[in-house]
């Protein structure tokens, strides 16, 4: 390794209460509970070193960020640290009161999630009865105050058919970006195999539409598109690269490559409790595990795109291989590329399966406006 | 880009400096654009009042450079600043 460059962006994973139970949420299994949550004085102590690091951009996420009473004070802190601040939200638990006290605090921007574009669908998915009533209601407020917005819809076997349709709401709403983003097998979303994969011909039909949109819509709404990488040959360069452009904070203060991070047994996490970001960025065990190219095994050690994908994703490689250090097996080199394109198509084909919902981290949630 | 379009930075789109690398960033949504000398320049001049007929104008004369070589450049840069939704362009 010869020049470790700093990280650009931090996740703040707030907590991991949230009034939703979406099915392939992104958040682990084990999940951290209310009274180990960093307070509002760590938080803010983390937001200035992030800064003297070198991060520019914060993501406030969760669970559901607006679950925290202290939201507005952490993104005053973070705006008078010098962070662009964008919070990540399902938009329940914000309202009128609470979205103009966020914008007198200076945030920046706000990404709001869609987990379907009709009532029954959404309510269906988040496992939130009237969410997506509330949701359009935060929506028009947003617009009203003028905040930015992008609209983020996950996409899986069940709603990918909606996707012209969340295409359009994000105009309607006035959104200047839509991610479109085809559930990935993590966390919650790896009991949900059966119940969300895409199949190969809703994969291909939304990389279509993506296309046809971006060309139609060019200057007036961004689209930005995760496609589903079971079905793809290469795999995604996940997280721009491990360890090179971004780092999660956990609820409880642990600090991860990545949000997926904690289900590699063997990586041990440093916490912003007990050793300064700065040295777990640069020194941190779970960073330099798996940092640069160093790591590899073939057949990624002599690929010519080792430092285009950087192997893909480790937890992927984790989850379906069982070796951290693998080729992730959705690129058409690994030897279990195959079999995975098979597991892939018979997962697509299980129409009865149901939902798993993510279940609530350890302690009662509270009304999170109050 | 006309030259009597008037373009301004959006909400949620500002300039930054960077103490960390010592270098001007704009900063968007999900975006951190690293800004050479040219495009700090550039985006230093839009204020969302003046065309860009007037801008590069400005930018020729302190730069001692020619009008029409600085509007090809500035068009270029701000067209694709356009694109991404990090600029609002307005006609006057």
């Amino acid at each position: 390794m010869t020049s470790v460059r700093p990280p650009i962006a931090m996740l703040a994973e707030l907590t991991h209460r949230c009034p939703l139970s979406c099915p392939y949420c992104s958040n682990p299994v084990q999940m951290a509970m209310q009274d180990q949550e960093l307070g509002t004085e760590d938080w803010m102590r983390v937001f200035r070193e992030a800064v003297e690091l070198g991060v520019l951009q914060l993501h406030l996420s969760g669970g559901e960020p607006a679950s925290r009473r202290d939201l507005v004070s952490l993104v005053r802190a973070a705006r008078d640290a010098g962070l662009y601040t964008n919070l990540i939200t399902s938009g329940i638990g914000l309202n009128e009161r609470r979205l103009t006290e966020l914008d007198e605090a200076g945030l920046d921007h706000v990404q709001l999630s869609l987990q379907g574009t009709t009532p029954e669908m959404a309510d269906e998915i988040g496992g939130y009865k009237g969410g997506f009533k509330r949701k359009m209601q935060v929506a028009e407020i947003i617009g009203k105050i003028g905040f930015p917005l992008t609209l983020n819809a996950v996409l899986h076997r069940r709603n990918l058919h909606q996707l012209p349709r969340a295409i359009e709401m994000a105009q309607e709403m006035g959104a200047r970006r839509i991610e479109v983003a085809t559930v990935q097998f993590h966390g919650w979303a790896l009991r949900n195999l059966d119940a969300l994969m895409p199949t190969r011909d809703q994969a291909r039909e939304a990389t279509r539409i993506v296309a046809e949109a971006r060309a139609a819509l060019k200057g007036k709404l961004v689209i930005d598109y995760v496609p589903a990488d079971y079905h793809d040959d290469y795999p995604k360069r996940c997280m721009g690269g491990w360890g090179t452009t971004g780092l999660n904070v956990a609820p409880d203060g642990e600090v991860l490559p990545c949000h997926a991070a904690q289900s590699i047994p063997h990586l041990k996490f440093d916490n912003v409790r007990d050793t300064p970001l700065h040295e777990i960025w640069y020194k941190g065990e779970a960073f330099t595990a798996y940092r640069g190219t160093d790591w590899m095994q073939e057949p990624c050690k002599s690929c010519e795109r080792k430092e285009i994908d950087f192997g893909g994703c480790r937890c992927q490689a984790m989850a379906v291989v069982g070796d951290p250090a693998a080729t992730d097996p959705v690129c058409i080199k690994s030897p279990h590329h195959g079999a995975l394109q098979v597991k892939a198509d018979q997962h697509a084909t299980r129409d009865d399966a149901p939902l798993v919902y993510r279940e609530a981290p350890g302690k009662t949630v509270d009304d999170p406006v109050g | 880009m006309l030259a009597q379009e008037v373009p301004s930075l959006p909400r949620g789109v500002r300039l930054h400096f960077d103490k960390v690398r010592s270098t001007w960033v704009l900063l968007a949504p999900e975006r951190a654009v690293t800004l050479d000398d040219i495009g700090h320049a550039i985006l230093s001049e839009v204020d969302g009042a003046r065309s860009f007929g007037e801008i590069t104008a400005a930018l020729a004369e302190k730069y001692n450079a020619p009008a029409e070589e600085i509007a090809k450049d500035s068009a270029g840069f701000l067209g694709a600043l356009r694109d991404r939704r990090f600029l609002d362009v307005v006609s006057a």
